[in-house]
């Protein structure tokens, strides 16, 4: 008789840890070959309020971290990922239905979005701040800083591609995460954080959800503490509706393109201005 | 401590020559109102009624964009960016020209010093227009994106507070980056943007490029829900912002929003406190405190208090309060009715919750809007005066022991525009900077504006930058975003 394989829980990431549902619930994931291969955890609004806790604790540590050390631990994930590379691409192959050229490259881009990023976030302020010509004995710059806490739903697919190009440029500006997977392919974005549990990336500056994204998107819509949104995984109408809501505090909510942009960064980024008079 | 006797020194009106009535600005022209309403525009010093004013409603608006959005298809998006730019320096020309009479217009309708209006509105308008006319051509280099383009028709409501400044703030940079404009000034405050219609007919600016409608937030909301409005800029309250940023939560109209403040002016035992005390008089008593970005919280070093204190009362004991066409005037009128009993609601809520108020002798005239120089001292962070936006001369003492205690207090609300740190030393001035969730720190300064300096706020005190490079991106398409 062959062996008999150990397959993986596929949990949630809070705070640096891999709790299942404080509800208790599951959802079945199948393959595109129609066969059970995991039943994640179905988050609750109670899993998204601890995942704001968590980033919330998180921030004054990874947001005041230095640029050049954010960097590094970017690029660290990179390397983690791409000795797991294997495992990514059999769960994109096994859901998605990929080929494993298709998934891997998908691995790939993903990995080089990484590296991407790591390289932006001590240039940010060179590219996007100033000093500026006032009139007058002043001395007086603007410079990015990171908005706080920001919700991201991953599109469905690609489901790691997709997760990586919203969450890098989120945190490589010193912000910190709580990310919706992708409601149908969760899995690589529960072993994406696996490998960032294990990439020096402080507890809980990525949070990760899976569940329903329509069930999570109004608790993250209405919650205060939420400062901004990439609405990738959402759908036109749940967008209008979670901009709607989150009037209440003024949330950044954004839809980006796919390409990768310094833009994703500083949309997640206040420029403060410090005015202090030149005199003896 | 009695005020020294000034002899009165004022400023002619002569020069302002105020219509009886004024009709809206679009395409070029002075249109009157489809349904022929109107309301009046006083001056808040004296509430003689300055002119009456065209009262616009959805024809009016449906009107006005149309002609913005025309002079943007046909004229304005053709134009090249160069001759772009000449428009907005002979704006900015023209405003320096008539600076005397935009002063003199400005205080009678907003109730500001003349000093202020004189020496801080009016020449800050022009800079903003000369500052964006430079823009205009070299927008590929701004850093603003790889193929900068303008977003079209641009709805703009500003407040009451710099009426003209606020409208050179919206449209300088709307026109700079190519757009056309839809303008709705404050009710209470219409005349310089009626004024600053003549210059855009003298400026020869092409007829729909700019467009002025007068109304009430009536007038506004149905312009912000106008569907051929490509963006809003509004600056204003929260609660007005937030109502508009729910209103386009389902069109794919963007916004720029410069909304409430609550900042903290924190003074260091360290601080040269002579300076600090003048600082935190421009900080609060500037433009009566009407200022998004006063500094209504004074945060004082307990060990410093009682000497700051002291000094505060004598120096505000010398504010002359009184007639705005006074050039000797520090404080002028409370814009409206209104505005007088918001401020006298709060500072009567920090009269029952326990605060304890002070304000110097001072006599007010007996008609128009007026509020003596006032400080609350005992305020703590749960009081309503610690936590609202009063907008006028009332000031909130609070306490703190250690510079984190210091930072923890100014951050403790749901505003971020600004704030003020006093100090003589440099590194402590930077380590504060760098805690506040503020937009604009002031560092032994306080209320200071300039075209090349960014401003806007953190938190719910808006969204995006207005002035500078920044200010830019507001009115430009978006290279990595969708809808924008």
């Amino acid at each position: 008789m062959s062996r008999i394989d150990v397959n993986k829980t596929y949990k949630l990431f809070i705070g640096g840890a891999f709790p299942r549902s404080e509800s208790g619930r599951v959802y079945e994931v199948k393959g595109v070959n129609k066969k059970f291969i995991a039943n994640p955890a179905l988050a609750s609004r109670k899993d998204l309020r601890d995942s704001v806790v968590a980033a919330k604790s998180a921030f004054p540590g990874w947001s005041s971290a230095t640029a050049f050390n954010r960097g590094q631990v970017l690029y660290r994930i990179a390397e983690i990922m791409q000795g797991r590379s294997e495992q990514f691409i059999d769960e994109i192959c096994a859901l998605e239905g990929l080929s494993t050229k298709a998934a891997k490259s998908q691995v790939e881009e993903a990995i080089d979005t990484w590296v991407w990023y790591s390289g932006w976030c001590d240039k940010l302020s060179s590219i996007s701040g100033s000093l500026n010509q006032v009139s007058g004995p002043f001395y007086n710059f603007t410079s990015p800083e990171p908005l706080g806490i920001v919700a991201v739903f991953a599109e469905n697919k690609p489901s790691l591609l997709g997760a990586v190009r919203t969450i890098a440029p989120v945190i490589s500006g010193g912000n910190t995460v709580v990310l919706v997977a992708s409601e149908n392919y969760p899995l690589p974005a529960i072993t994406l954080s696996e490998v960032l549990a294990t990439s020096d990336l402080p507890a809980g500056v990525v949070n990760v959800l899976t569940g329903k994204t329509s069930e999570l998107a109004p608790w993250i819509a209405s919650h205060m503490e939420i400062d901004g949104v990439d609405v990738a995984g959402l759908s036109k109408k749940e967008e209008e509706e979670l901009k709607l809501l989150g009037a209440e505090n003024l949330k950044r909510v954004f839809r980006f393109k796919n390409a990768n942009s310094p833009e994703r960064i500083l949309s997640f980024m206040e420029q403060k201005t410090i005015w202090h008079p030149i005199g003896m | 401590m009695s005020n020294f006797e000034y002899a009165n020194a004022p400023e002619s009106k002569t020069i302002a020559k105020i219509s009886q009535s004024y009709d809206l600005f679009i395409g070029g022209k002075f249109v009157k109102p489809k349904k022929g309403k109107s309301f009046n525009t006083v001056n808040p010093a004296t509430e003689e009624v300055l002119a009456k004013i065209a009262y616009a409603d959805k024809l009016d608006i449906d009107l006005a964009v149309s002609s913005a959005r025309s002079a943007y298809t046909k004229v304005w998006s053709k134009l090249p960016a160069k001759e772009r730019g000449k428009y907005l320096y002979r704006i900015a020309r023209i405003l320096q020209e008539r600076a005397r009479e935009f002063a003199v217009v400005e205080t009678l309708d907003n109730g500001k010093p003349i000093r202020e209006s004189r020496d801080t509105d009016i020449p800050l308008a022009a800079a903003h227009f000369f500052y964006h006319a430079g823009w205009a051509d070299k927008l590929e280099f701004a850093g603003v994106g790889n193929n900068p383009k303008s977003l079209g028709v641009v709805g703009q409501i500003i407040p009451w507070n710099f009426p003209l400044l606020m409208l050179a703030w919206k449209i300088a940079p709307a026109l700079a980056t190519g757009n056309t404009v839809v303008l709705k000034p404050a009710e209470t405050t219409p005349l310089t943007a009626l004024l600053f219609a003549e210059v855009c007919q003298q400026a020869g600016l092409p007829d729909g490029v700019v467009n002025i409608i007068t109304g009430d937030g009536i007038t506004g909301a149905a312009l912000v829900n106008h569907p051929d409005i490509n963006k809003i800029a509004f600056t204003g309250s929260t609660e007005v912002g937030k109502a508009i940023a729910r209103s386009i939560s389902s069109t794919k109209k963007s916004a720029t929003l410069e909304l409430g403040g609550k900042a903290a002016n924190i003074v260091f035992e360290d601080a040269a406190i002579d300076e600090a005390v003048e600082g935190i008089v421009n900080g609060i008593f500037f433009n009566q405190g009407h200022v998004c970005c006063a500094g209504s919280r004074l945060l004082l070093q307990e060990n410093v208090m009682d000497e700051v204190l002291e000094k505060l009362k004598k120096r505000m004991s010398l504010i002359r309060v009184g007639d705005p066409m006074d050039k000797n005037t520090d404080l002028g009128a409370i814009n409206s009715s209104e505005q007088l009993k918001r401020i006298k609601d709060l500072a009567s809520a920090g009269d029952s919750e326990g605060a304890n108020r002070w304000s110097p002798e001072c006599k007010l005239p007996s008609k128009g809007y007026w509020f003596a120089p006032t400080i609350f001292t005992g305020v703590s962070q749960s009081h309503r005066i610690a936590r609202e936006e009063i907008f006028g001369p009332v000031l909130s003492v609070l306490t703190f022991r250690t510079p984190i205690e210091a930072i923890e207090k100014a951050n403790n609300t749901m505003y971020g525009l600004s704030a003020g740190i006093w100090s003589d030393k440099g590194s402590k001035i930077l380590w504060a900077a760098k805690q506040l969730k503020a937009g604009v720190i002031w560092s032994n300064t306080f209320n200071k504006f300039d075209p090349a300096s960014p401003f806007g706020g953190y938190k719910e005190s808006g969204w995006g930058r207005e002035g500078g490079r920044h200010g830019l991106a507001a009115y430009l398409e978006s290279d990595a975003k969708v809808n924008k």
